[in-house]
């Protein structure tokens, strides 16, 4: 007899794994049909540009060639990329044409499709089509943007999108008396989520029926379905988006690109399947970037440490255009600059910029990477300045148990209220420091051992999840008595379909072999999904699998009570095999006819994550490299599902957050040219960069607001990188006076950085 | 032009443009769509397949290089019956999220244990620092691999090839 909730909690090995080990997942490159045609996607070379001509007579000439579209064969009014998230009016001006129709502002921006029998054919009629653009000032960064000097809008009068405002309290009164203020302007650079595999679709028109399928899509299928279906102008019946295996997505994935109209678009036009998928330059100067922020910040304290307020202006650098999620790291820029300490008064706000770069939407832990970059560093030169501890600086403003739920800042224009739901911030704080060996290793901040600086740095961070506002399930009990479980969210990598068995299985009291599948991405399967992103899967398809087995018991006892003659209350299922009676009486479940049971849940507040990292680097003050001899990261994050998974994206997230840190940078020159579009140039984290790193993954505090207690994690990994690394390399350069305030921390910076430190301790 | 060489043990025959890479001829004319492809440019090591057992990456080799060659893919690591030694470490250390730069990684590491089975940790770190993964962070990779060592011992080969092989 099995015990019920038995498998969540468990770290079973993953369902997926038996594919993808053999080389046989299904990404949507891999897929082919009969008649297919291959797209190929001609991008602008001119970062700001007023289209003159386009010619494309020599590549339709080109054998092999089937057609090329360009924005005067779409239509009238060529339709514009949606924000999915924050749709202010505010940001219509500012909208994305799917293909440049009179202007390009960016490198990389699609100005003509190609259809040819072959993608290298398609490739070569690239080169053939002449482009007439004519140049204009290209706006490189915020503040050319902040001049409105060259506008990427000239109808809009401004390349200010909008500004966004966090408060909380009475910020002028708080500083007003303070007895300590430091201003600090800091920033972070431009870098991407870059999943391994690139993007891509492949689209298929069924003319007799009229009815597009789209495969290759991923994170928001239906919110993506809606769009196309008023784009094209069908009904949203006419299409379905099917997600295949899914390269990573880490929030940028997934989102409305422009391609997500123009090849469906095409196949439509050609009446043939129609293949696209991008070579990584394309993925590194079309997919969403993120991050290139900039704050300017007073923090007010009293001499004893307790912070009494937050203000100051923050500048985020959009890129080109408004697109989907492209407003949420702006957001969450302001409204998280607090992270989970307690700052009474609060005031900033966030511009966001329009340059002629490469639009940004999320990438994993959106905002929350920069500001957490921004008020960690904050706080360590505060505590150097007070002469505080560091850590006790932080244990005394960190929110407490008690004042939870606490209230944090509210964004306008739109009212974004929000709290910190649940948890214990200090106890993960303790247990980092008890992992790192704090006491002890802190001996050796600024030491210089064998010709490198030693350092250390402790940082705290709040990861927020469960988006809302709904998801959606069905389980089906099958004729062979095995349960499907359809749900509306999103696989992008994550493990969902082991996860989501673990979570069925024990709703319906059933063994995982029970589960005869989870199926998730496809616009088919549920009436209604919201997806993957915000650290939502487990939280909302997880809590709409359990309602949907509860309803799926209830059914079964119904129809079972009929052929028992009985109550419904008085049926027992056993094990998921059987329905028992009063006396004993039974029927096989197999015996029951179709049973299907949806379920959803609804939700309108978030959970939040939270925990410590902890880093003790080495620094080579002649190399300006840095070696990370030690990294903790504690996290809780609520229930846990599967401890092998869960482990697994604390681990990754903060690999990729040290990327950010120390290497990667999406660098333009001031035309507008991305310098970075090789993953020669561009760098990510191999397996030789940080070896010596580890994740603790608590749940001790369940979610109050879920059934499952669950409350997402992902995220969490990254979030802290940023902050801790920069206070670390400080820390061991304290000897020098050495403050970084911009990442990445490259050995040049660092070196640079050194450089001006001794020249200016030489001076003195 | 034509090209004939061995796939995972099976004589084949293509008719290709010379200017075709191996990863593409190996994914769309051959349909063995294990073999990945991250970047074309050498750098990400999704392609990487065996030609004449040594770790090679498809996306830097054109098909007509392979006349006459030995080539072996994820998919000639695999079996329908079960998972190898090496793939099942990699099921037990969570090596693997999205799947995508797994094949890259069973065959750079089946290549590096056949040759080097008693390798260390800095020494896989540094064979596997061309392949690149966007989800593990590679702890779990590097310790999967390590494990796996034991299967790649002469001893351990020997009873396999004597075994069941499928």
């Amino acid at each position: 007899m099995r015990t019920v909730n038995s498998l969540i909690g468990s770290p079973i090995e993953r369902v997926e794994d038996l594919r993808f080990l053999r080389g046989r997942g299904q990404y949507v490159d891999d897929l082919a049909r009969q008649d297919m045609l291959h797209a190929a996607v001609l991008r602008s070379a001119v970062a700001h540009g007023r289209i003159r001509a386009i010619d494309t007579a020599a590549a339709r000439a080109l054998p092999g060639v089937h057609s090329v579209i360009t924005a005067k064969d779409i239509g009238n009014r060529v339709p514009r990329v949606p924000m999915r998230l924050q749709p202010l009016p505010d940001f219509e001006p500012f909208g994305q044409p799917v293909i440049a129709e009179t202007k390009v502002r960016y490198v990389g921006e699609a100005l003509a499709v190609v259809l040819a029998d072959t993608a290298a054919i398609a490739e070569d009629a690239l080169g053939l089509i002449e482009i007439d653009i004519e140049p204009l000032p290209p706006v490189a960064d915020r503040q050319a943007s902040a001049k409105d000097a060259s506008l990427l809008f000239e109808e809009a009068g401004t390349n200010r999108a909008i500004t966004f405002r966090a408060v909380r309290g009475d910020v002028a009164a708080a500083f007003a008396g303070a007895p300590y203020v430091r201003r600090e302007r800091l920033r972070t650079q431009r870098h991407m989520a870059l999943p391994l595999e690139p993007r891509g679709l492949l689209a298929e028109w069924d003319g007799a029926r009229e009815r597009l399928t789209i495969y290759g899509g991923a994170k928001v299928l239906f919110f993506n379905r809606r769009t196309l279906a008023k784009q094209l102008g069908v009904p949203e019946s006419a299409i379905d988006i099917v997600e295949n295996d899914v390269g990573g997505g880490f929030g940028a994935r997934g989102e409305f690109y422009p391609e997500d109209f123009l090849i469906p678009f095409a196949a439509r036009l050609a009446g043939r399947p129609v293949k696209w998928t991008e070579d990584r330059r394309e993925h590194l100067m079309c997919m969403n970037h993120a991050r290139e922020a900039e704050c300017d910040v007073e923090i007010a304290c009293t001499r004893d440490g307790t912070i009494l307020g937050l203000r100051g202006h923050a500048y985020v650098d959009v890129g080109a255009y408004m697109r989907t999620n492209g407003a949420v790291g702006a957001r969450n820029v302001a409204q998280f600059m607090s992270g989970p300490y307690r700052i009474p008064h609060i005031d900033i706000d966030v511009a966001l910029q329009l340059t002629n770069k490469t639009p940004v939407g999320t990438y994993r832990g959106p905002g929350r990477f920069e500001t957490d970059f921004f008020r960690e560093r904050l706080l360590d030169m505060v505590a150097q300045d007070l002469g505080l501890d560091r850590v006790e600086f932080r244990r005394r403003n960190l929110v407490s148990q008690r004042e939870m739920p606490y209230q944090i800042a509210t964004i306008t224009p739109f009212e974004s209220k929000d709290e910190l739901d649940s948890g214990d911030y200090h106890s993960t704080l303790d247990r980092c420091l008890e992992e790192i060996k704090w006491s002890e290793k802190s001996k050796l901040a600024g030491e210089l051992i064998d010709g490198r600086y030693h350092g250390l740095a402790v940082g705290c961070f709040i990861e927020g999840g469960a988006a809302g506002p709904k998801e959606s399930a069905r389980i089906v009990l099958e004729p062979d008595g095995r349960y499907s479980v359809y749900v509306g969210s999103s696989a992008i990598g994550q493990g969902l379909e082991t996860v989501f068995a673990q979570i069925a299985a024990d709703a319906l009291e059933v063994t995982i072999d029970c589960i005869g599948g989870v199926f998730h991405g496809s616009t088919s399967y549920v009436e209604d999904g919201y997806g993957a992103y915000h650290s939502r899967s487990v939280v909302m398809g997880g809590s709409a699998i359990l309602d949907a087995a509860t309803k799926l018991r209830e059914a079964i006892r119904a129809q079972a009570a009929q052929r028992l003659d009985c109550r419904p209350s008085d049926v027992e299922i056993i094990e998921g095999v059987k329905a028992v009676g009063p006396g004993g009486k039974s029927v096989a479940l197999t015996e029951l006819s179709s049973i299907s049971a949806e379920g959803a849940f609804l939700n309108k507040k978030h959970t939040y994550t939270y925990g410590a990292h902890a880093a003790h680097v080495a620094v080579d003050p002649k190399l300006g490299h840095v070696e990370l001899l030690d990294y903790v990261l504690v996290a809780d994050c609520g229930r846990i599902i599967n401890p092998l998974t869960v482990h697994g994206q604390a681990v990754g997230s903060l690999v990729q957050g040290l990327g950010g840190a120390m290497m990667e940078h999406l660098a333009y020159d001031q035309e507008g040219q991305l310098l970075t579009g090789s993953l020669a140039d561009y760098l990510i984290p191999t397996a030789s960069d940080f070896p010596n790193l580890r994740a603790v993954v608590l749940e001790n505090h369940p979610s109050p607001i879920n059934p499952l207690g669950a409350k997402g994690a992902g995220e969490g990994g990254i979030i802290a990188a940023g902050g801790v690394m920069a206070n670390a390399v400080a820390n061991a350069l304290s000897a020098l006076g050495m403050q970084p305030r911009e990442l990445p921390l490259t050995p040049t910076r660092i070196w640079e950085l050194v450089q001006a430190a001794q020249q200016g301790v030489a001076k003195q | 032009m034509s090209v004939r060489f061995r796939v995972n043990g099976r004589e084949v025959e293509v008719n290709v443009e010379p200017r075709l890479t191996l990863a593409d001829c190996l994914r769309h004319h051959l349909r063995l769509t294990g073999t990945h492809v991250g970047c074309e440019h050498g750098v990400c090591g999704a392609c990487t397949v065996l030609v004449d057992s040594a770790a090679v990456r498809s996306c830097l080799m054109l098909a007509v290089q392979a006349e006459g060659a030995e080539v072996v893919t994820v998919e000639g690591l695999s079996s329908d019956a079960e998972l190898t030694p090496l793939q099942k470490s990699f099921r037990k250390h969570h090596a693997l999220q999205c799947g995508f730069c797994t094949p890259g990684m069973i065959t750079t590491a089946h290549a590096l244990l056949t040759e080097e089975p008693d390798c260390d940790a800095a020494r896989v770190r540094e064979v596997l620092s061309g392949n690149l993964c966007r989800c593990t962070g590679y702890i779990p990779i590097v310790e999967a691999v390590l494990e796996a060592r034991a299967a790649y011992q002469p001893e351990a080969r020997a009873s396999d090839r004597s075994g069941k092989r499928a």
